[in-house]
C-alpha cells in the first residue's frame, strides 16, 4: 500500500539514481586505467588520457611482456610471501583466538590486554626499523617481508569473536571429558567448525600481503626481491624519469619506450588477480566486517 | 605439590594452551614492545657508529627543534584535521549510501552496486598513485583534457596545493566508502521489519521511517566506529598520503602528516633522532587522546568503553 505513495516512489527513484552515480564514480578510475593501457603511447602524449582510446594499441602490454623476467620474479616474491605469511599467520592467529576465548583459561583477559595495548602505544616506526635492520639484520631478506605482518591485534580479536560465536562452550567441555587435550580440541573441533571465520581472517591477511609495498620500500634494496606492488611503484618512477629525461635533454630514450601506456598496462597486470578473484571472495569480507563490528 | 592456585599451578594445568599462545605473545613482545626501548633515540643525535646507547645524548633538543620550527604544530594540525574530516564525511557518506542501498528493491542491482562500491578497498595504494597520475598530470591528465575540451585553461594540479585537501579526501572516500557501508548495511538489515510495518500502519512516510527508525538504530554501530576512529586519530593514513603526494615538496604544507614526515626523515634525510622524536610525540599524543576519550565514555555509558 505504502509503496505506491508518490513520496516513496520518488525516493526509490532517487536512491537508484544516486547509488548508480556512486557506483560509476567508483568504477570510473579503473576504466581510465584500462583505457590508458590500450592506447598508443603517441596518442597519450598528444591527446592525453580518455575514457575510450583514441588510437588503440597493445604496445604497453607488449613492453611489459618483452622483458618479463623481473615481473615474474616480483610475482613470485609476492605469491611466496602471501602464501607463507597467510598460512603461518593463520595458524598462530587461530591458536591465539582459541585460547583467548576459553573460559577456563585464567589469564585470558590479561593476555588480551597485552596484545590490545600495542594498538594504544608503540615505539614508532624508527626504533622498530632500526631494531629489525641493525639488531636482527633483516634487511634484504624474505623473512622481513613475512614476519612483521603475521598478526595484528584486530585479526586476533576478530578470530576470537568468530570462534566464540561459532562454537558453543559445552562442546569444549564434553570434548575434555572425553579425554581430548586442548590442542586436539583446537585441531579437530575449532579448525572444522570455525572455517568460515578462518577463511575471512585468512583473506584479510592475504590481501594485506598481496597489496604490501611498504615493507619492500623500507627494507629491500635488491630489485629482484621487490614485492609486486613495489615493483609497480618502482617501474612507474623509472618511466617518469625516462620520459622527463627525454623532454629535458632531447635524448630519444623515451621515444623508444612507450612510457605512458606501459605504466597503465603494468598497473593492470599487477592488479588483475585481485579483480579476477574479487567476485569469489567478496562475501567472506562482508561476513568478516559484519561480525568484526561486534565489540571484542 | 601445587597447593596455592597461583601462576605455576595455572601454567601446569593449561600448559598446552600456554604453548599455543606463546608464539603470539613472543611476536608482540619482539615486534611491538621491544622497539619501545628505542624511544631513547628521540633524545640523542643518532649516529650509525654509536648505535643505541653510544650516540650523543641531547636531551630535549629534537623536540625543541620540532616545536620551535613550527613543524610539530603543522603536522598535528594536518594529521588531526584530515582525520576529523575523514571521520565525519566517511560516516555521513557511508550511512547515506547504506540507507539508499537498503531501500533499493532490485536484487541484482543491489548486489552489483555493493560489489562495485566495495571494489576500491581491495586494490593497492600504488594503484591509487597511478589513478591520480592518469587523472591529474598536467600534460596528458584526464581532467585537463576535459578542461581543454570545454575551452578552459588546463591546471597544473600537482603544483596547486590548495586542491589537495579535497583530492586526498575524495580518494579516501573512494577507497573506504564500501568498507563502512557494508558495516552499516549489515546493521540496517538487522533491524526488525516489525518496526517498519508498525510505522507504516501509523501512516509514517518513507522519510519519517528513515529518520525515526533507521537512523536511531544505527547509533550503536556509529558510536563503535567513531570510538575506534577517535582511538587512532593521531595515526595518519600513510599509504594514501605517500602514494598521492610522494616527495612532491610543493604540496607538503597542506599534505604533510606525522607519518609521512617520520618516513621521510628516516628514508630520505636519515635523521633518526628527529624522526623518533616526531614518532614518540605522535604515540604519546594518541595515547593521551584514547585514555581521555575512554575515560569520558566510561562516565557516560560503560557499554561503549573501549577497554
Amino acid at each position: 500500500m505504502d509503496d505506491n505513495i508518490l513520496s516513496s516512489r520518488v525516493f526509490r527513484m532517487m536512491a537508484y539514481l544516486i547509488i548508480m552515480i556512486f557506483s560509476l564514480l567508483c568504477l570510473f578510475p579503473f576504466l581510465l586505467i584500462i583505457s590508458g593501457s590500450l592506447t598508443a603511447n603517441e596518442s597519450i602524449i598528444r591527446d592525453g588520457f580518455h575514457l575510450i582510446p583514441k588510437v588503440f594499441s597493445l604496445e604497453g602490454y607488449e613492453m611489459v611482456f618483452i622483458f618479463p623476467t623481473q615481473l615474474i620474479k616480483a610475482y613470485g616474491v609476492t605469491i611466496f610471501v602471501t602464501v607463507i605469511g597467510t598460512l603461518v599467520g593463520l595458524f598462530l592467529i587461530t591458536m591465539a583466538g582459541y585460547v583467548l576465548q576459553r573460559k577456563d583459561f585464567k589469564y585470558r583477559n590479561h593476555l588480551s590486554f597485552f596484545i590490545y595495548f600495542t594498538t594504544l602505544f608503540g615505539g614508532g616506526l624508527v626504533p622498530w626499523y632500526i631494531m629489525l635492520t641493525t639488531y636482527f639484520g633483516l634487511a634484504d631478506t624474505y623473512a622481513v617481508l613475512i614476519l612483521p605482518g603475521l598478526m595484528t591485534p584486530f585479526l586476533i580479536i576478530l578470530m576470537k569473536n568468530f570462534i566464540k560465536s561459532a562454537i558453543p562452550e559445552e562442546l569444549f567441555e564434553s570434548a575434555k571429558i572425553d579425554g581430548a587435550n586442548d590442542f586436539r580440541i583446537y585441531y579437530s573441533i575449532v579448525l572444522k567448525l570455525a572455517m568460515p571465520g578462518i577463511a575471512t581472517v585468512g583473506l584479510f591477511l592475504a590481501l594485506t600481503y598481496w597489496n604490501d609495498w611498504f615493507m619492500s620500500s623500507l627494507f629491500i634494496n635488491d630489485v629482484s626481491m621487490y614485492q609486486l606492488q613495489y615493483y609497480l611503484y618502482n617501474t612507474i618512477n623509472t618511466m617518469m624519469f625516462v620520459s622527463q629525461m627525454a623532454t629535458g635533454t632531447g635524448v630519444t630514450l623515451g621515444r623508444d619506450i612507450p612510457t605512458e601506456s606501459t605504466k597503465m598496462a603494468m598497473a593492470i597486470v599487477v592488479t588483475g588477480p585481485i579483480i579476477f578473484l574479487y567476485p569469489f571472495v567478496q562475501r567472506y569480507f562482508v561476513k568478516g566486517l559484519t561480525i568484526g563490528a561486534v565489540k571484542g | 605439590m601445587f597447593k596455592k592456585k597461583g601462576f605455576f599451578y595455572e601454567l601446569n594445568k593449561n600448559k598446552i594452551m600456554f604453548l599455543m599462545i606463546a608464539p603470539t605473545l613472543i611476536f608482540f613482545l619482539i615486534n611491538s614492545y621491544a622497539p619501545m626501548v628505542g624511544i631513547y633515540y628521540a633524545f640523542t643525535s643518532y649516529d650509525f657508529a654509536g648505535g643505541l646507547f653510544g650516540s650523543p645524548f641531547v636531551g630535549l633538543d629534537n623536540f625543541k627543534f620540532l616545536t620551535q620550527s613550527g613543524i610539530l604544530l603543522k603536522l598535528t594540525i594536518n594529521t588531526l584535521g584530515y582525520n576529523v574530516v575523514f571521520i565525519i564525511l566517511g560516516n555521513v557518506v557511508s550511512i547515506g549510501a547504506a540507507i539508499l542501498l537498503s531501500e533499493v528493491r532490485g536484487k541484482l542491482f543491489k548486489k552489483l552496486s555493493q560489489s562495485i562500491m566495495f571494489l576500491p578497498y581491495f586494490v593497492s595504494f600504488v594503484l591509487i598513485s597511478v589513478l591520480a597520475f592518469n587523472m591529474f598530470n598536467a600534460d596528458s591528465g584526464f581532467v585537463n583534457q576535459l578542461l581543454k575540451s570545454f575551452g578552459l585553461d588546463p591546471v597544473d594540479i600537482y603544483n596547486t596545493p590548495w586542491l589537495w585537501p579535497f583530492l586526498i579526501t575524495a580518494f579516501y572516500l573512494w577507497k573506504n566508502l564500501g568498507y563502512s557501508m557494508v558495516i552499516y548495511l549489515a546493521s540496517i538489515m538487522g533491524i526488525s521489519d516489525e518496526y517498519y510495518e508498525a510505522a507504516k500502519i501509523d501512516g509514517a512516510n518513507i522519510f519519517q521511517r528513515i529518520w525515526y527508525i533507521t537512523i536511531p538504530m544505527l547509533k550503536s554501530t556509529f558510536i563503535i566506529l567513531l570510538l575506534f576512529a577517535l582511538g587512532s586519530i593521531m595515526k595518519g593514513q600513510f599509504d594514501l598520503f605517500y602514494q598521492l603526494v610522494g616527495n612532491n615538496g610543493v604540496l607538503f604544507n597542506v599534505t604533510d602528516i606525522v607519518d609521512t614526515y617520520v618516513y621521510r626523515s628516516l628514508k630520505v634525510n636519515f635523521d633518526i633522532g628527529m624522526a623518533t622524536a616526531a614518532g614518540l610525540y605522535q604515540s604519546i599524543f594518541g595515547f593521551v587522546m584514547i585514555m581521555t576519550v575512554n575515560y569520558i565514555i566510561k562516565k557516560i555509558n560503560d557499554d561503549y568503553a573501549l577497554f
